[in-house]
């Protein structure tokens, strides 16, 4: 892999101000940026560091509300702050290509998949539509999508997410750009689908020697990736240095804690001897309306004060269970007990008291608070209703939660939701939950929408609330980093089963089920030689959807 | 496709149960009028032997379910009976008055339904510019101003000042398609500027609505250009919210246009109401409600196939 020294990109001094709260604040301040033909660049950091502004910028390209203040961004000899609309759009799509982060959200869901391939060929008059679909299917096949010749004609909502992905790199590459940007291309897929796309990209990189930025918050993902990494914080450079220098070697303490985040471990709890299992799925089968069998055979206990993880890909039916346990969804076969007394399997048939005992923290802070209700009242009305609070009583019960999830009583009790940073909504959903004084909470992916940091604070707090409380939980996740850090046993899931369940030393230890074997080994690591090494292993043919299809469920292995 | 032919089952039977309720609706309201048909048919002057007779012969001493039962089984065979004034069939009276509402409702749609949507398209490309606030103004004005007001308004200009176009539109058997768009032209005008302004601001708003998702930021930045956007990305995902403000201004070029019939003495089925209901000739006005009733429900009914087929994911399953 020879790179020609020849720069491509040169951004200069940038700043860009966003419009908030009807005054122009700026968002990034003073951005240097240099690309070379051929080479990527990661960049990183946490949500607000201005990442995706830079990247959109690299296009000539301001979001609605934003604007380019000052500094230069050249391309390839042409000066993209003072080029007009129609020489910058000449740019977009034929010369700079941009994948997002949700395929699919971005693919149009009116149009074909090779549609809207076709569209910037045509558009430039680079090609015919004939040639351009060709090109599209010899793409596909390169990025080793199912089906190359047929998977085109198919609609957005037909196809996989890690396969639209790929489609939209293989969009990206219709006019053979000089330069991508991928804006967290796989932040939204499983670890083993992750792999697929990660080594789709590098490959189609490599081939057409494509320069690339590459914007991502998940270290180990980027150190596959990127030949010199940048770090940003709040809108200004921290550091940049090449892949290897910047993981062996980080200078500033900002990249250091970054680096040092997955730190938190906690130790595992045992079983009690001869204790009744608080909650007891047992035997659980369950179904959408009219729809398949989405849950088949579930069983697991959680004991009271633990931690119970379950793991598995979207789709596996995590979250289902949690509807099952919480009474939302009835089970069509089997049962929930609690301490050993059968749950009603409709939420409305159970007692307020057995109601209490159940609470759920969501994955999105943001949607699961509601923006019109003051903070004193999403946590009040749970106390209220429970326990039968009310006045001053109320008000010392609701301080009480805030002193709890460590957020100044004073501070937070009149606002609203849209006042308070990511971590601080999941810490009102928290304080939601414990003003039932329940003894098992649900956590779906509490952590997965949240910047590295904040997520370790959430964990922290969770872990201390079961100390001081003596919670048991079901901690939902597809991240088996934060598994390793606060289960204490944990539930593979595949499909609808329970493939594997044990407690936590036991399940990183192998030998394992053959898919949590999968599960383990799609995790990233800060290794920049990981995937390579990892394709070795498996063969470049045998990732993702392949490896998890060639599993097979007879396996002498999966007795254990 | 099976699935669309299926729900499309189930909705008509669904409306033809609405309409059932509807016509029970209809016939009780009108049965609850105070008054004595069989009085209001022969005037005051008439003996008890006279409206005793006349009350057998109509069989207004039957009980209301039973007349009920008689006149849905009429119905259901569209045999609306006869009027009580002129003893005409009703179908005979309403019949070609209705076709000649549908004709009316139709010369509209065909101009206001494209024009509004292109219109909308260009306001939405050009948002916030002088064109689009102009549009704006001027729809609005036509739909917040009464329709007689506005038919008055042209008549002075096209029929009085410039003397293009017949101020009345009175039908003659055997006339040219040609010759009826012109004597037709100043009323379906009307309607055309009455339900423009709904629909052109819908499918604005429904465009606009589209235009953060995160498509529409990649066709921009695969270099789309801004028309290009709006038609190819924006307008095809849009299409459920028109449709549907479509179907509900089409229903009411057939149901609400009374007042420009009125204005402007074109014989459609509004005026064949008014007059029914001013004579007391309650077999017209229950027709007429059904017809309404039926148009409401054939039209939503539309909309809701228009909008499945134009969804891709409702087009082409899993």
């Amino acid at each position: 892999m020879t790179k020609r020294k020849e720069v491509l990109l040169e951004i200069k001094d940038l700043e860009i101000q966003g419009y908030s709260d009807e005054t122009w604040v700026d968002i990034i301040k003073g951005v240097d940026l240099t690309l070379h033909r051929g080479e990527v660049l990661g960049l990183i950091g946490e949500s607000g560091a201005g990442k995706s502004t830079i990247g959109a910028a690299a296009m000539g390209y301001a979001r609605d509300g934003t604007r380019i203040s000052n500094g230069s961004i050249e391309f390839d000899g042409m000066e993209l702050t003072t080029a007009s609309e129609s020489e910058k759009r000449a740019l977009r799509g034929h010369r700079i290509a941009y994948v997002a982060q949700s395929a699919a959200a971005s693919f149009n869901p009116s149009h074909k998949l090779i549609d809207q391939y076709s569209e910037a060929p045509l558009q430039y008059r680079l090609k015919k539509r004939i040639e351009a679909q060709e090109d599209a299917m010899e793409l596909y096949e390169k990025l080793r999508l199912p089906n190359p010749q047929e998977i085109g004609f198919r609609y957005p909502h037909q196809v996989s997410g890690g396969q639209l992905q790929r489609a939209m790199t293989a969009m990206a590459m219709s006019c053979k750009p000089d330069l991508i940007i991928f804006d967290e291309p796989t932040t939204a897929l499983d670890v083993t689908t992750q792999i697929e796309v990660l080594a789709a990209i590098r490959d189609i990189v490599d081939e057409y020697n494509t320069a690339a930025i590459y914007i991502t918050h998940d270290l180990a993902v980027v150190a596959q990736m990127a030949d010199t990494i940048k770090v940003l914080l709040k809108g200004e450079e921290v550091e940049e240095a090449t892949t290897k220098e910047m993981l062996d070697n980080p200078k500033e303490d900002y990249t250091k804690s970054l680096w040092a985040v997955r730190s938190f471990k906690r130790d595992q709890k045992e079983r009690p001897k001869n204790a009744t299992p608080l909650i007891s799925v047992q035997g659980v089968d369950a179904s959408y309306t009219g729809g398949a069998k989405v849950l088949d055979n579930v069983s697991f206990d959680v004991y009271e004060g633990m931690t119970v993880a379950v793991v598995g890909e979207s789709g596996s039916g995590k979250s289902t269970t949690a509807r099952v346990i919480t009474g939302l969804l009835p089970p069509s076969k089997g049962e929930v007990l609690f301490k050993g007394e059968p749950f009603p399997p409709d939420y409305r048939n159970r007692t307020k008291d057995q109601l209490r005992q159940c609470q759920m923290i969501y994955q999105m802070a943001d949607t699961a608070l509601n923006p019109k209700v003051k903070i004193r009242e999403i946590i009040g009305r749970p106390a209220q209703f429970y326990s039968g609070l009310s006045g001053a009583a109320l008000k010392n019960r609701v301080d009480e939660l805030l002193d709890l999830i460590e957020l100044e009583p004073s501070q937070y009790y009149n606002r609203y939701p849209s006042e308070l940073s990511g971590g601080q909504k999941q810490r009102i959903g928290i304080a939601r939950a414990l003003a039932a004084e329940p003894t098992f909470i649900v956590c779906d992916e509490v952590t997965s929408a949240l910047d590295q940091l904040v997520a370790e604070g959430i964990l922290r707090l969770l872990d201390r609330l079961q100390k001081e409380l003596n919670l048991a939980y079901m901690f939902i996740t597809h991240d088996l980093a934060t598994v390793r850090s606060i289960a204490d046993e944990v539930v593979v899931m595949q499909h609808g089963k329970v493939v594997e369940q044990g407690p936590k030393t036991e399940m990183f230890t192998p030998p394992h089920h053959p898919y949590t074997d999968l599960l383990l080994s799609s995790v990233p690591e800060m290794d920049p030689e990981w995937l390579t090494t990892l394709l070795e292993e498996r063969g470049v043919d045998n990732v993702g959807d392949a490896a998890t299809a060639q599993i097979d469920p007879n396996d002498p292995k999966i007795a254990g | 496709m099976g699935d669309i032919l299926g729900l499309i089952g189930k909705r008509l039977g669904l409306g033809v149960f609405i309409l059932f309720v509807i016509s029970i609706i209809i016939f009780f309201m009108v049965e609850l009028l105070p008054g004595d048909i069989a009085q209001a048919v022969l005037g005051q002057g008439a003996t008890e032997e006279n409206l005793a007779a006349l009350r057998k012969q109509m069989g207004l001493d039957q009980p209301a379910l039973v007349r009920y039962g008689e006149w849905l089984a009429g119905a259901v065979t569209l045999d609306f009976g006869s009027s009580i004034v002129t003893g005409e069939r009703v179908t005979t009276v309403i019949g070609e008055r209705f076709m000649n509402t549908l004709f009316l409702a139709a010369y509209a749609a065909v101009i206001a339904v494209p024009v509004a949507i292109i219109l909308g398209v260009i306001v939405a490309l050009l948002r916030n510019s002088i064109f689009d606030r102009v549009a704006n103004v001027v729809t609005l004005s036509f739909i917040s101003s009464p329709e007689f007001f506005l038919g008055y308004i042209l008549i002075l200009f096209f029929a009085v000042k410039w003397q293009m176009f017949p101020a009345i539109s009175s039908l003659s058997e055997g006339m040219s398609l040609g010759e009826l768009l012109i004597r037709t032209f100043l009323p379906a005008l009307t309607l055309v500027l009455v339900v423009m302004a709904h629909m052109m601001r819908m499918t604005r708003a429904a465009i606009i609505n589209l235009l953060a998702s995160p498509y529409i930021e990649m066709a921009k930045l695969k270099g789309a250009p801004p028309w290009k956007v709006i038609v190819k990305h924006a307008l095809p995902n849009a299409w459920a919210p028109i449709i549907n403000v479509v179907a509900l201004n089409l229903a009411y070029l057939i149901t609400g246009v009374v007042l420009v019939e009125v204005v402007f003495v074109y014989p459609g089925i509004g005026q064949a109401l008014v007059d029914a209901v001013s004579k007391r000739d309650f077999p017209i006005v229950q027709a007429c409600c059904l017809i309404f009733a039926a148009t409401f429900i054939l039209l939503n009914l539309a909309a809701d196939v228009g909008a499945i087929l134009t969804n891709p994911r409702l087009r082409h399953p899993k």
